[in-house]
Formats: structure tokens, sequence, C-alpha cells
């Protein structure tokens, strides 16, 4: 018996799913897809390249074929002294984040003068650039930010700025966001303030335009811990982010964060093994009371992971 | 399993598929509640397992979710089409050797994929953690073949009307394939910005929406009417259910972000339609209840009545949370609090668990011609679940609220923190009785496999009385 008396239910069927889904994707997308970006939101796409979760380039999670943004003070090139200058660089292969691949998704304005000044269209990822943002650029009487190729435009490039720099100096924003994503911080730490009543303590809620080129946006859902998305413009310290990550109740006794000392890896800064059983064993004695201070946190070795996340959430302004 | 993947459909017994799904969905519950329990002791007690990096609650957490998601829920959905389509349509499942199938990659597909995310290989995106290859596995291999059993079983019947149920079920397993494509475009063409967020959050409403709420739904017109005997209330409200799920229900995707700079038409648009879930939730109660006219008394007498009646009364709180909680008036307070949990756990482990819990009782009894082992036990796992429930639900409530007070009264959050303690220790103690019923309840329905009474021919297994 086929579906012949129901031929009237199945079509009434499409169309009501139909309509939904015109109503629920079709039209936002057309809203969606107008949107310009931000300066804030070339700065986040620009650091964090293509994509911050699985991608072909790094399966597992690790940062692999993630840009670098390395602060200048002068000229790489000439040596000149410029303007304090964030720089996104990306090494040869390193893929590009939507923006520069479909400028179209920076939005009129952005994406004419990134193309046309900025010159993107010259950049090749097997040959690798550099990036700059600028945050206004005139397009038609109207201000626009924009991506600029320093490539093509000042000749700088990617492998000499990463040689010369000094490792205060790179931030590894872009790995640190695949560890933001990887060890689901998200889960607890939103990346949203509300519109309502989160302005005083956890900043300005996002703009339209702050989120161009981004993925995943990794908002949150579920805020378990407060809100990340100014909480490098609430707290810069890298010292007390280390202490925080390797054991958070060092600083926050009430803290309900889970430690995140495996990030550290095996050896610390001196190229020393990390003995993390005699440190737990000395913590616990410092819980109980049976020492006065709790044990040295451990210097972080520069190529680790828990540099990567720190870079980021200095980086999350 | 493994003799009747390659054998000859004919020679697999019929149910054999439903079975296999049954069981596998009952040890992945337990699998899910174990992870959960675990993960609900870490909120509670930091520092109990820790600095392991598989340990940590970051790689466990959607573990759990995805465990309870496509293992228990769908399972156990899986399980119902696979002998209630068949027996509503008078007639034997399509193909039981791909349903065999279904089963095996399923569980394979499952188990490596939650291995994978457990291993930190995700995309990031909420209710679609899994990396872009796997969301295509769980389409192709999972989705897609459940759905052929069911349209073809559908179409082979030997009844002249569709009854409701199966109008659900053809549907869901539609619409989530549909859902389960479009959600995940984002990670297939690297769709960016605005349109990730809001196509993770449609994804996520309309797993929700248009599967795990109908499906549940469906299993309830049948086992009530099937046990009680009373024909169905009203089959014009049936209609009235289905066609408000496929039209209101699959459109409020963005109330689920109202606090994200998203375009605000879309907002208030969701936030109406989102409104309107009272009308297929109204449907659904009323028509249920009714159904029940004249035989209250197996509300005490028999489990699966029970399990099935508890799921529609769960639905009552469920809507008229979900209909109001994303407006405007009421979202700004307890949005992202553990509100929003607890509500997330209603639906799942209340609304809908209870009544997969009676489809897979009944199931197993009548496709294994086997009466229930024991009341005893499966009273044991009716309250275990029940209370653990409601002691998980409402103390995160009360923290969710309190979460609420300090949002809006911008208290230093390690205040709050501090206030939901006590609530984290309860929220992990009803996590913990969940698990522990769940596994008695596998002890019971595996005796019941090997040990239960014989049901003899021509008879159904809620005519028998229970012997333990």
């Amino acid at each position: 018996m086929a579906f012949r008396e129901y031929k009237v239910g199945v079509r009434m069927f499409g169309c009501a799913l139909g309509l939904s889904m015109m109503i629920t994707l079709f039209m936002p997308s057309l809203t969606i897809v107008s949107v310009g970006t931000t300066a804030i939101g070339l700065e986040k796409e620009l650091s964090y390249g293509r994509i911050s979760g699985f991608s072909v380039e790094d399966p597992f999670n690790l940062g692999w074929g993630k840009p670098v943004t390395v602060t200048l003070n002068k000229d790489p090139r000439t040596g000149k002294k410029i303007d304090t200058t964030l720089a996104y660089v990306y090494k040869a292969g390193v893929p590009f984040p939507s923006g520069i691949r479909h400028p179209r998704i920076l939005g009129v304005g952005s994406k004419d003068l990134s193309q046309g000044k900025g010159k993107i269209g010259q950049a090749s990822e097997s040959q690798g650039a550099v990036f700059l943002v600028v945050e206004e650029g005139d397009f038609q009487g109207k201000a626009y930010p924009y991506v600029e190729n320093a490539t093509a435009t000042r000749g700088w490039d990617p492998d000499r700025i990463l040689a010369s720099a000094s490792e205060g100096d790179k931030h590894y924003i872009g790995a640190g966001k695949i560890m933001f994503v990887r060890e689901q911080c998200w889960w607890c730490h939103t990346l949203l303030p509300e519109q309502t009543q989160d302005w005083q303590y956890f900043g300005i809620p996002p703009r339209l335009g702050d989120f161009n080129g981004e993925s995943p946006t990794a908002f949150g859902s579920d805020r378990k811990a407060p809100d990340l998305m100014h909480v490098g413009s609430r707290n810069s310290s890298r010292e007390w982010l280390m202490m925080h990550f390797f054991n958070p109740r060092l600083v926050q006794p009430h803290s309900i964060m889970p430690r995140f000392d495996y990030l550290w890896g095996t050896v610390d800064a001196d190229g020393n093994p990390i003995d993390y059983d005699k440190w737990r064993q000395e913590y616990t004695e410092y819980h109980e009371g049976k020492r006065i201070y709790p044990p040295e946190v451990p210097e972080y070795h520069p190529n680790t992971e828990i540099r990567y996340l720190i870079d980021y959430v200095l980086s999350l302004k | 399993m493994f003799k009747y993947l390659f054998a000859r459909n004919d020679d697999i017994p019929a149910g054999t598929a439903a079975i296999y799904f049954g069981f596998s969905s009952i040890i992945w519950f337990i699998i899910g509640t174990a992870l959960g329990s675990f993960n609900a002791a870490k909120l509670a007690f930091p520092d109990w397992v820790t600095g392991t990096e598989m340990f940590s609650f970051g790689h466990m957490r959607q573990v759990h979710v995805h465990a309870v998601i496509f293992g228990w829920i769908s399972m156990a959905f899986a399980m119902a089409m696979m002998y209630i389509t068949p027996a509503l349509g008078n007639t034997k499942l399509w193909s039981e050797k791909l349903g065999v199938w279904n089963c095996f990659l399923w569980n394979f597909g499952l188990s490596l994929t939650l291995t994978l995310l457990w291993i930190g290989m995700t995309s990031g995106r909420e209710y679609t953690d899994f990396p872009w290859f796997l969301d295509l596995y769980i389409l192709f291999l999972v989705v897609v073949p459940l759905g052929i059993n069911v349209w073809m079983t559908i179409i082979h019947r030997k009844t002249q009307g569709i009854y409701t149920t199966n109008w659900f079920f053809g549907s869901g397993v539609f619409m989530v394939g549909i859902v389960v494509l479009v959600g995940n475009l984002p990670e297939y063409f690297q769709l960016t910005g605005l349109t990730e967020a809001y196509l993770t959050w449609w994804h996520a409403h309309n797993i929700l929406g248009l599967w795990i709420t109908p499906v549940a739904a469906a299993i309830a017109y049948y086992t009530i009417p099937k046990i009680t005997g009373n024909p169905l209330y009203s089959h014009r409200i049936g209609h009235v259910h289905f066609w408000s799920i496929v039209v209101f229900y699959s459109t409020p995707a963005a109330h689920h972000i109202m606090s994200s700079p998203l375009p605000e038409w879309l907002k208030s648009f969701a936030s109406v339609e989102g409104v309107l879930i009272l009308v297929p939730a109204i449907a659904f109660v009323s028509n249920l209840l009714l159904t029940m006219t004249g035989k209250w008394h197996y509300f005490v007498e028999n489990i699966e009545v029970r399990f099935t009646v508890v799921g529609v009364l769960l639905a009552i709180p469920l809507n008229m949370q979900g209909g109001f909680q994303q407006t405007r008036a009421i979202n700004w307070y307890i949005h992202g609090t553990g509100w929003i949990v607890a509500h997330a756990h209603l639906a799942l482990l209340g609304f809908s668990t209870f009544l997969e819990a009676a489809a897979v009782y009944y199931g197993i009894q009548t496709i294994l011609r086997r009466k229930l082992y024991s009341l005893s036990l499966a009273n044991f796992h009716f309250w275990f679940l029940l209370i653990g429930f409601c002691t998980y639900w409402i103390s995160i409530t009360i923290a969710g609220l309190i979460q609420g007070a300090a949002k809006i009264y911008e208290v230093p959050y390690i205040d709050t923190v501090i206030a939901e303690h006590p609530y984290m220790i309860a929220r992990w103690v009803g996590g913990t009785m969940v698990f522990t019923g769940n596994v008695v309840w596998l002890i019971n329905m595996w005796l019941t496999a090997r040990e239960g009474t014989v049901i003899p021919e021509g008879r159904m297994p809620h005519e028998l009385a229970y012997e333990r």
C-alpha cells in the first residue's frame, strides 16, 4: 500500500517545512551576509587563522597551521622606527582566514579597500604573507576598516619577521584559540557579555560585525564561570594567569576550575623536567597546613600549549 | 550480532534489530549517565580527578552529551521504530538485515566518534562537536539507513491508514537528516562568523525540536493505547500536534542566542514562534491523558504505562518553561545559567527518557515473548530515575536562579560559585542515582531475556501478572 492517500499530507509537509526553512535559513542569511566587519572582527580573524576547531591542517587540535601575531616597533625591512603595530604573520603554507579567501564576507567598503589599497588579492598561501589591520580607510566618503597585505605593500617578509622578533613580541593567539576550543573552556566561560546586565562586570557586548571570518564563535551557553570576552582588559598579568591555570586554587581558593597543569608539557623554561607528582604532593601538604607556602609554579617553556592559551586569553581585550 | 550481519534476510528472526538496538541503548545510557555523574562530581569537587588531560572536565563533558543523545535517546528511538513501525503496519520490518547493519554501524561509529571527541578532536560547536567527516558518517551510515527502513516499512504496510506514531517516526527521521546536513554546513564549507553561530544553534534547536521531541511523543501515542486498550482519544488532536510541531517548532532556533548580535527581527520572530510550542504541547498532553480515561489503574499497576504517563506529565513543566523562558522578558534573567541546564535535563532525562524507557521495556518483552523478570527491580529503576532526576532538576534550577540574580546584581562571580556549591553536590547525588538505576535496569532486562516467564501464544506482556 503506497502513500497515495497521503499525497496531500506529504505535499503539505513539504510546504510547511520548506516555508520554515526559508524563514529560518534563507532570510537570515540575507541579513547576515550584508554585515560589514569591524576592526575587532578583522583583528580576530587574522590572529585566529582559517579555523579554530577540527581542520585538515590540524586534525588533533594541536595548534598547527596557525598564524603568529607579532608586535612590531620598527619596520622589519628598512629598520626605521614605526608606531607599535600588530602584524599577523602567515608563514608559507599557513592557510588564510575566510576574509582573505573570500573578501566578500568583509562587507561593502572593507572588501573594496582590502582588495584595492590593501592588495590582499596578491597574497598567496604557498609563499606566506604578513597582514595588518588598518582601522580607518576611506571608501566613497565613509570610513571602513580594512586589511593590508604588507608583503605586497611594504615588502615585509614573514620569515624575517619571525626570525627577528623576540619571544615577548610573538603572540600565538591562533594556536591559543585552538587550546581554548580543545580544552573546552567555553563550556563554563562564555564569550558573550549579554546586552542586559553584563556591561559593568564583563564589559560591552559584541557588535554585529565582530565575528566575520571567525569559526567557531564559541559563545558558550552554560556560564559557570566569568565571561571572558574582555578578560585581557580586566587582568593582563601573565604571572597570575600562570598560577591560575596551573592550579586555580592557588589564586582563588573557591574556584571550581580544573587544573590545566598538563598543558605545561614535560619540561619547564630552563629545560628541566617538571616533577608533577612532587608538586602535587607539596600542594597537598600546603592545603593541609603542613607548609606555609605553596610550591612554585614552574615557568613554562615558550613552545608549549599553555603559552598559546595564555597568549589567546591576553588577546581578549 | 556478527552472525546476522552476513545472514540471509529471511533467516534473521523478526525483531532482532530492535533487540540489539534496545540493549545497545541501555548500555549507552549507563555509559552516558556514568560520564554525567563523573562530570558532576568534578563540578562539586574540582580536585577529585585532576591534572590528566583525558579526565579533565572539558574532555568529558561533551562525551556525556553525545553518549546520551546519540547513544541512549536516538538508539532507543531506533529500537522503537524497528518494532513499533511494523506492528502498526501489521507487517514485518522492511529489512531486518539493514536494521542489524544499522545497529552495528551505529555502535561502531558512535564509539569511534566519542573516542575522537574525548581526545580533543572537536569542531568546537555545541551539540555538533564532531568533526565534519563524522557528521557525514552519522548522516549516511546512521540516519539514512534508519530512514530507509522506516519509510519502506510504512510503504509496505498492510493497513489502510498510517497511525499517528508512524507520522512522527517517518517525518522525524527525515527531518533529523536535513538538520544534520544543514546544521553542519559551516563545517563542510567553512562558513564563519554569525552564520556559524546561528547554524550551530539552528542545529541544536532542531535536533531537539524535530527529532527528540516528536519521536519521543510518538512512542506515547503507541504505548498508552496499546497497553490500556483504549483507542487514542482524538485523531484530530493528533493532527494538531503533528502539524504544529512541523510549522512552529522548526522555526525558533534563534531564541537560543537571544543575547547575541543576531538580527533583531529574527530574534523576535523566534521568540514568538517559541511560545507557540504550547500548541503541540497542549495537544499532546491532553490527547494522551484523555486516552487514559477509565484506565488509570494501569498507572499504578503497569510499569510501562507509569513510565509513559510520567513522561507525558513532565512535558507540562517542560513546555511551560520552554515556551516562556526564551521570551525577552524572562530570557535576560536566566540565559546562560543552570536553569537552562536543568531545562535541558528536563527535556532529555525527564520527558523523553521516560517515554523511551517505556518503549524499551515493552519492546524487549514483546519481541522476546518473555514477561518482565522483576517488577521490584523495575520499580527500583523507576524511582531511582525519578528521584535522581528531580534532585538534579530542582537543585540546578535553584542554582540557576541564584546565578541569574548574581548576574543582574553583578555580584563578584566567585560568590556565585560559592553559593552554588551545595546544589552542585545535590546534582552529583541525583546523577549518580540515575546511573545506579540504569545498572539495575540492564540487569533486569538481561534477566528478562534469559529467565523471564515465556508469554503464551496470543497473549501480550501486560496481560500477565508480575511474578517477582
